[in-house]
């Protein structure tokens, strides 16, 4: 019975890098939000292809032409459109260390974003008062799934900026409250990008 | 490491690409621009085909999404050593996977399997 021999390494062989390099903190936020982001644009691909498959089925209920009013989904880009200039605006504001700019900046950005919200919700009233909630037929059920989803983001887009405000408030345009705002204002215009293929693919395609 | 609740501003806190002013308005105007043609397209019902309206629409959405993306995200191949464009190129993949994948195996199921095609196995 042999036993095998174990031979100490006489140098301490290193697999792995004595001190961590150092990053600046923060400094792979940017990366990371945007895969963030990349993930959430997932989810609204296959909130498409369902409304892509079920969005002709009608089940004998209304169809888009008799439901949709195109003046009110104009008005609604516009609130969407307006809020990523102003929200631009608040960006640059950051970048001069203007903190009384950004917080006039974000306040119209919110207020927006409110208008945008208050309109859809008014428009998801007025169809289930109609008659034609999600529960009429598969077409308005993949409706109102996307639709609302994208409301539902761009709800907890105005909480975030609510929160946002107060720490800038608290705490000034610290580097951790920059980056914050550098993170909504990705969240912000990629929810604007989300909603230029709600209105093309849901509103204008289906008014055609 | 700089403490979170310190009062000194610190510009460039993180990498994030940065946008000029011009960069926002010439976004903006272009995004304008891009979302009245399709709304006026649909709206006057200016072109009788609605193949051709379609199609019009659908290339102001894709040209807006690219603007939005280049002024307002301030996209670059540069940006994060093109990693941010190389994740984007990976869920645009993905994403047609899915949508055009679910499109056509749908319309196939739809296709093949009308009420009227759905006899009962003959019985041996």
């Amino acid at each position: 019975m042999s036993t095998p021999i174990i031979t100490e390494p006489t140098d301490p062989r290193v697999f792995h890098p004595e001190e961590e390099p150092h990053h600046p903190e923060g400094h792979s936020t940017p990366l990371g939000f945007w895969i963030y982001l990349m993930s959430d644009c997932l989810i609204f691909a296959t909130l498409f292809g369902t409304f892509a498959v079920l969005g002709q089925r009608y089940g004998g209920g209304p169809g888009p032409k008799e439901l949709f009013d195109l003046w009110l989904i104009a008005l609604n880009t516009a609130m969407l459109l307006f809020s990523s200039i102003t929200y631009g605006f608040a960006m640059l504001a950051m970048h001069r260390g203007d903190q009384k700019e950004v917080m006039k900046w974000l306040g119209i950005t919110a207020g927006f974003g409110l208008a945008f919200l208050a309109i859809e919700l008014y428009e998801f009233n007025h169809l289930i008062h109609i008659g034609a909630g999600p529960g009429r037929s598969a077409f308005l059920s993949a409706f109102f799934t996307l639709v609302g989803t994208h409301g539902l983001h761009v709800t907890f887009g105005l909480i975030w900026m609510a929160a946002l405000v107060l720490q800038v408030r608290k705490h000034g345009l610290t580097s951790a409250n920059q980056r914050r705002l550098e993170c909504l204002s990705m969240f912000w215009h990629f929810l604007d990008v989300i909603w230029i293929g709600v209105f093309t693919f849901v509103y204008l395609m289906g008014m055609i | 490491m700089s403490d979170p609740h310190e009062g000194h501003h610190e510009t460039h806190a993180a990498p994030f690409p940065h946008g000029t002013k011009q960069d926002y308005v010439t976004g903006f105007i272009l995004a304008a621009v891009l979302t009245a043609i399709p709304f006026f397209l649909v709206m006057s019902g200016i072109f009788s085909s609605e193949r051709l309206t379609a199609f019009l629409v659908l290339i102001c959405a894709v040209a807006q999404i690219i603007v939005h993306m280049v002024y307002f995200l301030h996209m670059s191949p540069k940006a994060e050593g093109g990693w941010t464009l190389i994740s984007l190129v990976f869920t645009i993949i993905v994403l047609v996977i899915a949508v055009v994948g679910t499109v056509w195996v749908m319309y196939h199921m739809d296709a093949n399997m009308m009420p009227g095609m759905m006899t009962e196995p003959p019985a041996n």
